[in-house]
């Protein structure tokens, strides 16, 4: 894969700063996540964090089953502030 | 891994890391950093990132300014970007309870040099916070010289830094148990086996308890659950931290643009969930629409929780054990661990030198607990 290929597209993190992460010893989610924000956007890592998952398996060798998941956070959803106020109903 | 060291450090937070990089630079580079996950994966990594020299009492603002002035030139000595900021912090006081407090805390902090101002509603939204609504309130304190950082980058930057001066940071490395003997650290036992040392500084937030207990030592610390949000990024268009200790808020917008804040529960209960609550959610949506209605129409993508790690008298334990040579405390912080952190660590680095610290922190020794708690003044 080109290191330009853009793998978290809320956060515009690509291919090469993932390797380049993975290179500097940062073996999980987590701790990529952090580093680079990647999962911290509005789709909070629904699209990218299997992307993610299998590039740390190419580069560690070690299996998807093994590097699991980050924690889903609430809300599943982004939702406004006024709604969850409750001073406007959802449009 | 090292099988033997001059000092085992448990815990990759904010203090670990900072004290292991303060011991290096000071010399003693034969040290290891045992993290039970990822760096800043406990407290450090949940905190809003707040750095507060406004304190109420002496020590703790000296703390706090030593603290400050060493972050303004750490990006430069740890060579990595932490996003730090001296955005201000702005304090709201809504109680006439507030407005004496507050009057009292501006001069103790005007003594000790802290450049504070006081201002009116009027002054904060034409000098600090347009948007900010100001009904309801007394008066602020605001002192621009406050800051902010990320914790992620601090502590990552704290153990990249130690680590180029040789000290050994083992991530996924729970500790077992601490090794004591007739009254000395002798090792630590950890779940890859065990590291000779007869210095062991214990940095582990909430979980120093249980290690404590693993030598005979109690430390009166319990955990509590704080809740925190973030929103979408946006344009930026404030730079303080924006508290209130009697409407219960704190929120800041960061420097990637998303707005970051919370508020402790009154009546919370000690124990070590971390889970996220629904009433959080909904309830720090109401402060926010309310205390600055621009937020409305912004979406929280992401809600989470961490622990304090709470003490008797809500200061941290600094120090070595009586009891147990060789055993250093640096737990308890209450919340304000990150703030504090450069300077906490610089000290105790020295008291584990076997130099003078170069402020006295006697008072944080574990032993204070030993006698009557003077729980009478307002140390927040």
């Amino acid at each position: 894969m080109k290191d330009d290929v853009v793998i978290c597209r809320c956060e515009d993190v690509t291919y090469g700063q993932i390797v380049q992460a993975i290179d500097e010893g940062l073996t999980t989610l987590e701790e990529i996540k952090r580093v680079l924000r990647c999962g911290m956007g509005p789709c909070q890592g629904r699209t990218c964090s299997r992307l993610i998952a299998r590039i740390i398996a190419e580069k560690t060798g070690r299996s998807m089953d093994e590097i699991g998941f980050p924690l889903d956070r609430p809300p599943v959803r982004p939702v406004e502030i006024g709604i969850l106020a409750g001073e406007r109903d959802e449009a | 891994m090292k099988r033997s060291a001059d000092c085992v450090i448990i815990g990759g937070g904010i203090i670990g890391t900072s004290v292991a990089y303060y011991l290096a630079k000071s010399g003693m580079t034969d040290v290891v950093v045992l993290e039970a996950d990822y760096l800043a994966s406990g407290g450090t990594g949940r905190c809003g990132g707040g750095i507060r020299q406004q304190w109420s009492t002496e020590p703790n603002a000296r703390l706090a300014m030593e603290s400050v002035r060493i972050f303004t030139t750490l990006e430069e000595e740890l060579g990595e970007d932490i996003e730090f900021l001296q955005g201000g912090y702005l304090v709201l006081a809504y109680t006439d309870e507030d407005v004496e407090q507050f009057e009292k805390n501006v001069a103790l902090q005007r003594g000790l040099g802290l450049d504070v101002e006081i201002l009116t509603p009027d002054e904060i939204r034409a000098r600090v916070v347009a948007q900010l609504n100001t009904e309801r309130v007394k008066m602020a304190t605001y002192c621009s010289k406050d800051a902010s950082a990320n914790p992620f980058l601090a502590t990552r930057a704290y153990a990249a830094a130690a680590k180029r001066l040789g000290v050994e940071v083992e991530l996924f490395t729970p500790v077992r148990r601490i090794l004591a003997e007739n009254g000395r650290i002798t090792g630590v036992e950890t779940d890859r086996g065990v590291i000779s040392t007869p210095r062991v500084i214990n940095a582990a937030g909430s979980h120093s308890v249980p290690l404590a207990e693993t030598v005979g030592v109690e430390l009166p610390i319990k955990p509590y659950r704080r809740e925190i949000l973030v929103t979408e990024p946006l344009e930026r268009f404030f730079d303080p931290m924006i508290i209130s200790f009697s409407f219960g808020v704190y929120f800041r917008q960061v420097q990637h643009g998303s707005i970051i804040g919370g508020f402790a529960y009154p009546d919370e209960q000690p124990g070590f969930n971390q889970t996220s609550s629904v009433d959080f959610l909904t309830t720090m949506s109401k402060k926010l629409a309310y205390l600055m209605p621009v937020l409305e129409d912004v979406k929280v993508v992401r809600q989470w929780a961490g622990l304090y790690d709470v003490t008797p008298d809500a200061q941290p334990i600094i120090g070595e054990t009586d009891g147990v040579d060789g055993f250093f405390q640096a737990s308890g912080f209450s919340g304000h661990g990150f703030m504090i952190a450069p300077m906490v660590s610089t000290l105790l680095s020295q008291i584990v030198l076997g130099e003078t610290p170069a402020l006295d922190v006697e008072r944080l020794n574990l032993r204070r607990f030993e006698g009557d708690i003077d729980l009478d003044h307002s140390v927040v």
